[in-house]
C-alpha cells in the first residue's frame, strides 16, 4: 500500500510539475511544429539562472527576476533558431543538444562570482515562501513543497489552456501543417520561418517556467539540475503521453514519475531484509536507483513497439504519414 | 483562339504578359540545368511547358516561385521583379504553384488543408491566436469558400477525412483546389496529370480549363502530348535547360528541333503523324 501511495505522491510532486512544464513546452515545439529540440534542459537552465541571478546578484524584486528569466529563454530561442531554422530539421537538433551542454558547463565553470560554480546559486525564495498560505503538512508534503506544487500545477493548467487556445485555430493549424510538409505551407503563402521561430520561443518560455519551479522547489539552482538526462526524460514523457495532444505531456509526466516511484518501491520491497526475494548476488538495495531506470527504459521500448502513438495518440493517424 | 506573336510579346512592358523571364540561369556544379533567355507567359491563357526528362522544367518552376535561387537572371510577375523574393511572398503576390509529387498535409483533414491556404487570416498572428472572437468570422467565411471549392472539385464528402487517406488523383485535385484558396492570378501546375487514372484525367483537364475561364493564368508542366494538344493555348518546349521552341501545340509538334529533342533524329517522321492526328499513337 505504501508503495502505491508513494507512487501517487511522486506523480504529483514538485519534480513532476516542472518536468510537466518542460514537456508541454517541448510539445509545442516537437509535437505540433515538428521542431526537434534536444536541448529543453537548456531552456529550463537559462530560465532558472536568469531568475536566480536576477534575484541574488542583481537584487531584483521577485517578478522582475521572473521576467528576466523569461527574457533569457526567448533570447536562447532566437540564438538557436535564427541560424538553424532555415536549414533542415536535424541542424536544430544538433544545435540544441550542443547549446544545452555548453550552458550547463558554462554555468558550472564561468563567472564564479555570479554563478558560484557547481554549488550553484541559492537563497532567493524567501519572498516566494513569505506568500505561502500553507502552514501544516498535508498528505505528507511539507508546507514549502505544497506551495511550490500549487504554483507549479497551477502553471500547468494555465499553460495548457493557453496552448489549447492557440492550437485550435489558424495559428496552430499552420504549425501542424509545417510538421507535415514545410514546402507545401510555403507554397501557400505562409512565412514558415516566422512560425517556427514563434513555436521555438513559446516552447522555450514554457520550459523557463519549469526552470522557475526547479529553482523555487529546492531554493537553489545548480548546473547539474539541467543535465542531458532531463531533456531525455522530458522527450520520453511526451512520447509516453502522446505528442500533439493537450493532455499528452501532463499525463506522460505524471505517469512517468508514478511508474518510476512504483518500480523503485517494488524493487525496495524485493531487496530488503536478511533473506531478500532477489538474491544479493543479482541486485542489492543500493542499485535500485540505476535499475529502475533500466526497467523503465525496457518498458518504454515495449511501449514503442505496441503503442507507438502513446497514451493519447491515434494509431490510424500515425499510419497516415506517407 | 487569337493568333500569337511571340516576338511582340517579348519587347517592352505588355499588359498581355503576366510572367516575363529574362536570362535566368541555374547551374549545379558544371552542369547548367536552366538557361532561359526569354520567356513570356500570357495573361488569361493556358501555357504548357513540355520537354523530355531532365529538360529543366521543374527547376525552372522552383526558380520562378522562389524555392530555388538562380545564378543569374531577372523575372517579373505582373511587372513586379521577383528575383530574391522568398516563396511565401511569391504566393501572396498571386503566383501559386503545385508540386510534381503532391504535397498534401496528410494528418490534417481535407477541409483543414483548404482552410490553411486562405490568405490574410487574423488568427495566424500569434497575439490574436488565443482569441477566437478575432478570427472566428474570417474562419467561417474561409470555410464556406473552401466548401464551395471542394464541391466543385468533387471532394466535399471527403472533407472530414485526413488528406493522407485520399487516392493519388484526389490528392492532385485537392492540391489544385487548395492553390485556388490562395486567390491566385496565376497557377503553376507541376505535372498535374502524373499518376492519375484516365477517368480522372479528363476531369482534371476540365478543371484546368475552368481555371482559365475564371481569369486565372495557367502554366503547367506535362509529358503527355495528347493533354497538351487538348487544352493548351500556347506551348513552350524546353530541352537541356533551354527554351527550344514556342507556339501552338500543332506548330510545336511539327518543329524539327522539338522532334529531335524528344525522340532523337532518326524518329523524326513519327511525331509529325501524331500532330496531324492528335490522340493517335505517338512514337514507337
Amino acid at each position: 500500500m505504501d508503495i502505491l501511495t508513494g507512487a501517487l505522491r511522486a506523480g504529483f510532486s514538485v519534480d513532476a510539475a516542472y518536468f510537466c512544464l518542460a514537456a508541454i513546452g517541448l510539445n509545442v515545439q516537437f509535437g505540433y511544429a515538428g521542431l526537434i529540440n534536444f536541448g529543453q534542459a537548456g531552456f529550463l537552465a537559462v530560465g532558472a539562472y536568469g531568475f536566480a541571478v536576477g534575484s541574488v546578484w542583481l537584487g531584483l524584486p521577485f517578478f522582475t527576476a521572473i521576467g528576466l528569466g523569461l527574457l533569457c529563454s526567448v533570447a536562447l530561442g532566437l540564438v538557436l533558431g535564427l541560424p538553424t531554422l532555415r536549414l533542415r530539421a536535424d541542424y536544430l537538433a544538433i544545435a540544441t543538444i550542443a547549446a544545452a551542454e555548453v550552458l550547463r558547463l558554462f554555468f558550472g565553470a564561468a563567472f564564479q562570482d555570479v554563478f558560484h560554480g557547481r554549488d550553484g546559486i541559492s537563497g532567493f525564495s524567501a519572498a516566494f515562501q513569505a506568500a505561502n498560505p500553507f502552514h501544516q503538512p498535508f498528505l505528507g508534503y511539507r508546507p514549502a513543497d505544497l506551495w511550490v506544487m500549487t504554483v507549479g500545477w497551477g502553471l500547468v493548467v494555465i499553460v495548457s489552456v493557453f496552448v489549447w487556445s492557440i492550437m485550435r485555430g489558424p495559428w496552430g493549424r499552420v504549425l501542424k501543417a509545417i510538421r507535415e510538409d514545410e514546402d507545401a505551407v510555403r507554397s501557400l503563402g505562409k512565412n514558415v520561418y516566422a512560425f517556427k521561430m514563434q513555436a521555438l520561443a513559446i516552447g522555450g518560455l514554457i520550459g523557463a517556467l519549469g526552470g522557475f519551479i526547479v529553482a523555487l522547489g529546492q531554493n537553489s539552482v545548480q548546473p547539474d539540475n539541467f543535465s542531458f538526462d532531463l531533456t531525455f526524460i522530458v522527450c520520453t514523457m511526451l512520447v509516453l503521453g502522446g505528442a500533439a495532444r493537450i493532455m499528452g505531456p501532463i499525463v506522460g509526466a505524471v505517469a512517468f514519475w508514478a511508474c518510476l516511484s512504483l518500480v523503485s518501491g517494488i524493487l525496495g520491497a524485493l531487496t530488503e531484509g536478511r533473506d531478500p526475494v532477489i538474491p544479493a548476488w543479482l541486485m542489492t538495495a543500493d542499485q535500485i536507483g540505476t535499475v529502475r531506470f533500466v526497467l523503465v527504459g525496457v518498458a518504454l521500448v515495449v511501449l514503442m513497439i505496441y503503442r507507438p502513438q502513446g497514451i493519447f495518440g491515434d494509431r490510424k493517424e500515425m499510419a497516415l504519414h506517407a | 483562339m487569337p493568333e500569337r506573336t511571340p516576338a511582340a510579346a517579348r519587347s517592352g512592358p505588355d499588359p498581355a504578359v503576366i510572367l516575363r523571364v529574362e536570362n535566368v540561369e541555374r547551374r549545379f556544379g558544371g552542369f547548367t540545368a536552366v538557361d532561359v533567355d526569354h520567356l513570356a507567359i500570357r495573361r488569361g491563357e493556358i501555357t504548357a511547358l513540355i520537354g523530355p526528362n531532365g529538360a529543366g522544367k521543374t527547376t525552372l518552376f522552383n526558380l520562378l516561385t522562389g524555392f530555388d535561387r538562380p545564378d543569374a537572371g531577372r523575372w517579373t510577375f505582373d511587372g513586379r521583379p521577383l528575383a530574391g523574393v522568398p516563396p511565401h511572398r511569391v504566393a501572396r503576390l498571386g503566383m501559386v504553384r503545385t508540386f510534381q509529387l503532391t504535397k498534401v498535409l496528410s494528418r490534417l483533414t481535407v477541409l483543414e488543408n483548404m482552410r490553411i491556404a486562405a490568405p490574410g487570416q487574423l488568427g495566424e498572428r500569434l497575439w490574436l491566436a488565443p482569441f477566437s472572437l478575432a478570427w472566428g468570422r474570417g474562419e467561417k467565411e474561409n470555410t464556406a469558400r473552401a466548401r464551395a471549392l471542394l464541391a466543385r472539385f468533387l471532394l466535399d464528402d471527403k472533407r472530414d477525412e485526413p488528406a493522407g487517406s485520399l487516392s493519388g488523383g484526389q490528392r492532385k485535385l485537392l492540391e489544385m483546389a487548395r492553390a485556388l484558396m490562395v486567390e491566385p492570378r496565376m497557377v503553376m501546375l507541376d505535372e498535374p496529370m502524373a499518376g492519375v487514372n484516365p477517368a480522372l484525367k479528363q476531369s482534371l483537364l476540365e478543371h484546368i480549363v475552368s481555371l482559365r475561364d475564371d481569369g486565372v493564368s495557367v502554366l503547367f508542366v506535362e509529358h503527355d502530348m495528347d493533354m497538351v494538344h487538348e487544352i493548351s493555348d500556347h506551348v513552350v518546349v524546353m530541352a537541356q535547360g533551354r527554351v527550344i521552341a514556342e507556339g501552338t501545340a500543332r506548330e510545336v509538334t511539327k518543329d524539327e528541333r522539338v522532334v529531335t529533342a524528344y525522340l532523337g533524329e532518326r524518329f523524326g517522321g513519327d511525331l509529325d503523324d501524331a500532330a496531324a492526328a492528335p490522340g493517335a499513337g505517338r512514337g514507337r
